[in-house]
């Protein structure tokens, strides 16, 4: 018990930040590409999806190898990939959006608030891919609010695991938004593509077991994971 | 008197067994946190681009009238590590890791197709006898960057008038060099290869388009398209073709490869025009690389007084 509070989870914690560490770093020292805004856009959503990959691997990874405590880092990968995808919105809001409007009555007014939430606006509704993205992202918010133990207490496990498939959701809409995204090369996207595609299929897998698992055999019932 | 000896090993040493029976756990963590360092190392250690090496001066190169005069040039570093050369890879970086490799010496141009001259061309002598000009010209990305750069070159008017196209000749076609031991990019199927670009022939003997040979009065780097290439400076980049091996005269429109790829986004005559949007992203505003605020995209990216006659008469929307 008191590794896993005092050692790992400040661990994958750290390990959690270092991206992002990585990135302020980077653009400090002059390490980015010469369009940094385009390198810190592609990075914080790159993780935001990696993060998502391993928040959907942890369920499948305890049912696999029956380890059962991993599934006590699932909230902080959750939470860490809800930051990375917050980061690559509002540095989007900044870079793509708040970058290109007039401003008619100087920056800091009232008229630049109005125009940037158009602005912003106007983008989720006409490109198909920030639709999406969007959706992604607005998909996480819920569950970021929910994550606390008061939460899922007042929810109901039962309820709060419902609202939580949401992450499947975002799972399937960051790997399209990603795809439609580049222009020609889609290695990368059907990378993570394939990666979300297997875990939600085991999710399949292992509810057709259970599905059909109490009428045929017990022994088949008794490995089924609870 | 009684002598008490210490136990060997005090009690204080003795790992607790409650301790002891979590080692397998703390094993499987340190595991998984060590793949995600190492998943997170292996993105910082990525290759960083290089700029091109400082290459041979070109010598009696002219100033010219038809430079941009009142911008900001970019970098030798932005214009040397940030290339979309798909032969090269899709990063923007991987031309400047990648295109050493490129053998520009010697190189041949093959000019076929509607003209009284068909041949093939070295380098030496398309250029023998060619005045070079510093041509300051914006470049427009599709994907709204955009820089300012100064080429060293030649109007493509003057080479094409030395093979004499013929009354057939409506279109030029410009194919990039297609080798897959010195191009690592052309090994995988991103795109159709050979790169094929082409214009109109009023587009062609325009005389802001031109074949370009130099950067910052030196010889191309390899990276932006060496050792020679067009530039079209009202249209997005791709259409200026790179590393230019051969040039074709026909009597119908080319379907140049981005057209090919997806022709919902990328049509024949990709004149930048900010009233017509990608359909995945608007072309209303660009970042000029190196700038935080966005600009307004300016139509045929400013070059609409020299060339928005080609166009009088047609729908830009339709045409795009």
């Amino acid at each position: 018990m008191q590794w896993r509070k005092w050692v790992l989870k400040p661990a994958v914690f750290l390990a959690g930040l270092g991206p992002a560490a990585w990135l302020v770093y980077a653009a400090l020292t002059g390490n980015l590409s010469v369009n940094p805004l385009e390198d810190i856009t592609h990075e914080t959503g790159l993780w935001a999806i990696r993060f998502i990959c391993v928040t959907l691997a942890v369920t499948p990874l305890r049912r696999i190898s029956g380890w059962n405590d991993v599934i006590r880092f699932r909230r902080m990968l959750g939470l860490f990939a809800f930051f990375y995808g917050t980061l690559h919105f509002l540095i989007y809001i900044i870079a793509d959006r708040f970058a290109a409007l007039d401003f008619p009555d100087g920056i800091v007014a009232w008229s630049t608030v109005r125009n940037l939430a158009a602005s912003v606006g106007e983008d989720i509704y006409k490109r198909p891919f920030i639709t999406i993205g969007f959706t992604a992202f607005v998909c996480m918010v819920p569950l970021a609010l929910t994550s606390t133990a008061g939460m899922i207490r007042r929810l109901g496990g039962r309820r709060w695991r419902a609202l939580h498939r949401l992450i499947y959701v975002t799972g399937v809409a960051a790997v399209v938004h990603y795809w439609w995204l580049v222009k020609a090369d889609v290695t990368d996207p059907r990378f993570y593509a394939i990666i979300v595609a297997v875990l939600l299929g085991i999710r399949v897998y292992y509810a057709r077991i259970r599905a059909i698992a109490p009428t045929r055999s017990p022994i088949a019932r008794a490995q089924s994971p609870s | 008197m009684l002598i008490k000896r210490a136990a060997d090993i005090r009690s204080s040493e003795i790992t607790d067994k409650k301790l002891y029976l979590k080692r397998r756990e703390f094993i499987q963590a340190a595991a998984v946190a060590t793949a995600g360092l190492g998943a997170l190392a292996a993105t910082g250690s990525a290759e960083a681009a290089t700029p091109a090496p400082r290459g041979r001066k070109l010598d009696n190169v002219q100033k010219s009238p038809l430079s941009v005069t009142d911008e900001k040039l970019n970098s030798w570093e932005q214009i040397t590590t940030y290339n979309n050369f798909y032969e090269f890879g899709t990063d923007k970086e991987s031309p400047s890791l990648y295109a050493k490799t490129l053998k520009t010496e010697p190189w041949r141009v093959v000019v076929d197709g509607e003209v009284a001259k068909p041949g093939t061309w070295n380098l030496e002598d398309i250029l023998k006898g060619q005045t070079l000009e510093e041509r300051v010209y914006r470049l427009r990305c599709v994907e709204a960057w955009s820089m300012v750069i100064p080429w060293v070159g030649f109007p493509l008017a003057d080479f094409i008038k030395k093979v004499e196209p013929t009354s057939k000749a409506k279109f030029v076609e410009f194919y990039t060099q297609y080798d897959p031991a010195t191009m690592p990019g052309v090994r995988q199927p991103t795109l159709r290869w050979p790169y094929l670009e082409g214009l109109r022939m009023d587009e062609a003997m325009h005389p802001l388009a031109i074949l370009a040979v130099g950067l910052y009065g030196e010889v191309m780097p390899k990276q932006d398209g060496a050792p020679i290439r067009l530039i079209v400076p009202w249209k997005y980049g791709f259409k200026s073709a790179k590393s230019i091996v051969r040039i074709r005269f026909v009597e119908r429109p080319p379907v140049n490869t981005w057209q090919e790829m997806q022709s919902s986004e990328y049509g024949f005559y990709s004149n930048v025009n900010p009233s017509v949007d990608h359909p995945r992203w608007t072309q209303a505003s660009e970042r000029r690389i190196g700038e935080f605020f966005r600009r307004k995209t300016l139509m045929f990216n400013g070059y609409g007084d020299q060339v928005a006659s080609l166009y009088s008469g047609m729908d830009l929307k339709r045409n795009y």
